[in-house]
């Protein structure tokens, strides 16, 4: 009720003013003459009666002000007033202005930005009902984490009673065929478990039940909202209907028909595979043939915890289970590379969160330095404006506003500043995250999430408010401390001294700051070219590559998809501009990742976990792999010959050190721990070849001819080396391919080199904003003391002027102005040398071959600093050299 | 003039109002006479405190207002006690009363 008045009459006298105001008037007045009456009432002559009634009363103004002023509505019309002021303050110096609001725009645009970037990956919880109970399992081998195989999930799974739902799962692609154009989709196989792991249902039709997932069970596929509106125009009636897919990551033939049985709901997001639009059941043999896909560390393991069981609970309970069931299951365990030592638990945020943790904080700490100095600037800014208007404040003092009423017009126009620059800020927030997202590394999980939300505006707001009382504050501490009297005296320079300390200390900050940035972004800079001059093992300029993915179906036996691939190669190497052309199942840092066992008579029973390549036998020439003993694969290594084997130097060096191994023997995959199937001999050694990635080193690897492996794979890379540029020859080798079989889908197509860069997408990423935030710093702290400096050579004007009428040389009064900026330079070089040093450490992570106390980066930075702040402040210098002494002295 | 502390005791103020209003409604003026000639000239109200309360007391729901004749046919704004302010009047009349008894006995028991 009472608060319902207060609002109503509080409004109504904000609305109207005048009337408000009238009505006091006229009350107070009745007031006055009612008292005036009496008193002509006790015996008093009219004149006399208003001089006692006035005295009585007081000044009828003041009265009004009193009970104008305790209403709310007095403090929102004060804020208004000042707001005005401010605005009208903004309004007269659009140079000013424009300045800061784009400071402040771009820093806090800039922020904002990274930050909703940052906030769905590091902060938020995953998009899932108590999403803190979804773990990844990983099989523990040499120290890392490594894939499951099918044989460990299934052992797990079986046993362990810590999760409520457990799934395993692996990319598929599948093209929908029959209905237009054939389009190749991503998907996933996935084990029944895996939407209830995730704890998201179909919105439409139903969930896997453990009937659809057995072996050579039934086809059935759930689909995504986006595929389900894009390609069935969102048919309601879709749960049931028979769509055609040729599928193409299973090694058997299986039917292309698939019923479709759910459709997730729109809001899901698939954090594991977040390009995946349709999903089917895994259909692996649970009773685990040891020489069977079964045993292929190619699945990815995800479950929910129990509530009420720790993490490390589990993993303990997963730890003991192993052993028995390895046990049980030698044979298979041995073709996959030996039982594991134990198995890796952590939380899926952590795993979707931790390839991009170290990256994201670091430019999160980037950006607030870049905030830091846009803020230092703007407050450098302010400083310099209330330098020009102390004579404003020293009148506003004088007719009697007070010290706190100036700080509070002070830091209202701040606040204006930072919230129109907030504005600007939100806008450029909006550019940003278009800009983060076309430029993020392909790893970036949750891609989808990055948008500028209610908390990324909150986030905005609460750094706009923080801003605006930061870089006001300052000033007005200084503003209030003027004192009125010399500020009425135009000619008075006495407190400038005090004011340029404030200014000088802001520009060594700046400088300090700036000088983190640069050498946080010449670490990186120096890490990339650490790393780009790694020998990958091959020679990846000239190179196109793409992926040939046979469905099934078609080509159902081995020899007919040998065939194919034989013919595809055939038809390649007619092509002109084409040196040579090869096909390999694993491509090298393109994000393919198979490993399988191989064993060595010399050392029977050891199993070695080793990477696999499949290849043709131009593999060698195309790539340019050197041959280091021994001889390469050649045609004559075909089915049915003694199968031939390279390894690569590594697992040379680590087996057999110095002795030969050319002539050793050795089981792989499949065939390990089988006394029946032949040996096969190492022909010869080549050159260690980088998978992963350019840093990671790991390259135990061996080769056979596909005609020589247990099978032939259904997804090959083409790699061929061209003799001109490798992207022009892209349209040409695909069609050659389509001309062997117009319906293959070829998908990948990529030059080597871009695989490479590739490779280091999150450091270049990391590297392309580091460099954008340092030359932005870099830039701001020229201008902070260009500005300061300038600002010094106006107010000392006078005496440049007297010391060159006394002789002073035009390079002795540059050399005045340069050491001024110099000494400020060097010193916030000095407090920058100590941040970076502490700042370096929080990249380490992303550092590659060089020291986060690198002396050549610092040197570097420090020479690049320096020169640009001696140009800074070489302009100002230049036009303290041009004073005039005459025009100067005459001045005063 | 004469040194006399003529004040409303700090806090009363409200209450002095309520309790003048409560007879009938009365301008501001009215109110400042009532309260003088009640008090017997003890408290002296100033017209910037009484409009200011008048103000207050009214946005808290206890007062209502209107501009009216007055007998001498002139206009001015009358103020009425509302229900609400009735029942202010009481709780306070009976604090005030509570605690000027105890500074009364405080009072008495140091005499």
């Amino acid at each position: 009720m009472s608060f319902w008045r207060q609002l109503t009459h509080g409004l109504r006298v904000l609305t109207n003013r005048t009337a408000a105001d009238g009505d006091l008037a006229e009350e107070v007045q009745d007031y006055l003459d009612q008292t005036t009456a009496a008193f002509e009432a006790k015996g008093l002559r009219a004149e006399e009666a208003r001089r006692a009634a006035r005295r009585e009363i007081g000044n009828a103004i003041l009265v009004r002000e009193q009970v104008r002023a305790s209403g709310w509505e007095n403090v929102v019309e004060t804020l208004l007033a000042d707001l005005r002021y401010a605005a009208r303050q903004l309004r007269n110096n659009p140079g000013f202005a424009a300045t800061a609001i784009l400071i402040l725009g771009l820093g806090i645009g800039a922020t904002t930005a990274i930050f909703s970037a940052v906030n769905p990956i590091l902060f938020k919880p995953l998009p899932y009902p108590r999403s803190d109970r979804i773990m990844m399992i990983f099989e523990q081998r040499d120290g890392g984490e490594r894939l499951p195989s099918f044989g460990t999930y299934e052992g797990l799974s079986e046993r362990s009673r810590s999760f409520e739902a457990m799934a395993a799962m692996k990319p598929w692609q599948p093209a929908i065929v029959g209905i237009g154009e054939p389009e190749l989709f991503e998907g996933q196989r996935v084990s029944a478990g895996y939407f209830r792991v995730l704890g998201v249902l179909p919105a439409l039709g139903r969930d896997f039940q453990s009937a659809d997932d057995q072996y050579n069970g039934p086809n059935v596929v759930i689909l995504s909202d986006r595929l389900w509106r894009r390609r069935f125009s969102g048919d309601p009636q879709i749960i049931g209907r028979q769509i055609t897919l040729e599928n193409s990551s299973s090694q058997l033939a299986v039917n292309s028909s698939f019923t479709v049985i759910g459709v997730m709901p729109a809001g899901f997001e698939n954090v594991l595979a977040p390009l995946a639009e349709l999903w089917a059941p895994l259909q692996y043999n649970p009773s685990l043939p040891p020489d069977s896909r079964e045993w292929g560390h190619h699945l990815r393991m995800v479950a929910r915890l129990h509530s009420g069981v720790s993490k490390e609970q589990a993993a303990s309970e997963l730890d003991a289970i192993l052993p028995a069931f390895g046990k049980a299951h030698a044979k298979g365990f041995e073709s996959a590379g030996g039982i594991p030592a134990g198995v890796i638990v952590t939380s899926l945020h952590d795993h979707v969160a931790s390839n991009v943790k170290p990256a994201l904080l670091a430019i999160l700490g980037a950006v607030v330095l870049v905030l830091l100095i846009a803020s230092v600037n703007v407050t450098n800014l302010l400083l310099a404006r209330g330098a020009q208007r102390r004579g404003e404040f020293a009148v506003r003092a004088a007719l009697g506003a007070g010290q706190r009423r100036l700080m509070r017009q002070l830091i209202t126009e701040s606040l204006l500043l930072a919230v129109l620059g907030g504005t600007l800020g939100i806008v450029v927030a909006k550019l940003g995250v278009r800009v983060l997202v076309a430029l993020s590394p392909p790893g970036l999980p949750r891609v989808a999430a990055i948008r500028v939300d209610s908390a990324v505006l909150i986030f905005a707001l609460a750094i706009t408010t923080c801003i605006g009382l930061l870089v006001g504050l300052v000033p007005a501490i200084h503003a209030s401390r003027n004192d009125p009297h010399s500020g009425l005296q135009q000619s008075s320079r006495r407190s400038i001294g005090a004011h340029q300390g404030v200014r000088r200390s802001l520009v060594v900050s700046e400088v300090a700051l700036a000088l983190v940035l640069l050498v946080s972004a010449g670490l990186l800079l120096r890490s990339l070219d650490r790393l780009f001059s790694i020998d990958p093992g091959f020679d990846a300029s000239h190179i196109l590559t793409m992926q040939v993915q046979e469905s099934g179906n078609r080509y159902a036996r081995d020899d007919a998809r040998a065939r194919l691939f034989e013919q595809a190669l055939e038809s390649m190497r007619h092509l002109p501009g084409i040196a040579s052309a090869a096909f390999v199942s694993q491509l090298p840092l393109s994000g393919d990742y198979e490993v399988y066992g191989i064993e060595f008579e010399a050392y029977s029973g050891q199993a070695e976990a080793a990477f696999r390549y499949a290849v043709s036998p131009d593999y060698f020439k195309a790539m340019r792999i050197p041959l280091r003993r021994g001889r390469l694969l050649d045609e004559g290594d075909r089915a049915g010959a003694p199968v031939a084997v390279l390894i690569s130097e590594s697992l040379a060096k680590s087996k057999f050190h110095d002795r030969d191994p050319i002539g050793q023997r050795v089981r792989m995959g499949p065939n390990m721990g089988h006394a029946d199937k032949p040996w096969a001999t190492i022909v010869g050694v080549v050159e260690d070849v980088k998978q992963l990635s350019l840093g990671v080193n790991e390259a135990e690897a061996f080769y056979t001819t596909p005609a020589q492996w247990a099978w032939v794979d259904n997804a090959q890379s083409v790699v061929v080396r061209t003799v001109g540029d490798a992207a022009s020859l892209a349209a040409p080798v695909r069609n050659a391919i389509w001309s062997v079989d117009k319906d293959l889908p070829v998908v990948r197509v990529a030059t080597m080199e871009n695989l490479l860069a590739q490779t280091e997408a999150q450091r270049r990423f990391a590297l392309i904003i580091f460099e954008a935030f340092a030359l932005v710093a870099l830039v701001l702290a020229a201008t902070g003391i260009y500005g300061v400096l300038s600002g010094s050579v106006t107010e000392r004007m006078r005496e440049i002027g007297v010391r060159a009428a006394l002789g002073a040389t035009r390079e002795s009064i540059v050399a005045l102005v340069v050491r001024q900026g110099m000494t400020l330079t060097a010193f916030g070089m000095a407090i920058g040398l100590l941040g970076a040093a502490a700042a370096s450490q929080g990249i380490v992570a992303m550092l590659f071959g060089v020291s986060p106390l690198d002396p050549v980066t610092y040197i570097a930075v420090i020479a690049m600093l320096g020169s640009v702040s001696l140009l800074a402040c070489g302009v100002p210098a230049w036009r303290a050299a041009r004073v005039d002494p005459a025009i100067t002295l005459r001045a005063e | 003039m004469d040194e006399t502390n003529t004040d409303v005791i700090q806090g009363t103020l409200d209450m002095l109002i309520l309790k003048t209003l409560s007879l009938e409604p009365m301008h501001g003026f009215g109110i400042a006479r009532r309260v003088e000639q009640i008090s017997r000239g003890v408290f002296k109200v100033n017209p910037g405190s009484l409009l200011t309360a008048l103000q207050r007391l009214e946005r808290a729901g206890w007062l209502d207002s209107e501009w009216r004749q007055t007998e001498n046919s002139r206009r001015a704004k009358f103020y009425a006690l509302t229900r609400a302010g009735k029942k202010q009047l009481e709780v306070e009349t009976a604090d005030w009363t509570r605690r000027s008894s105890a500074i009364a006995r405080v009072l008495k028991a140091e005499g």
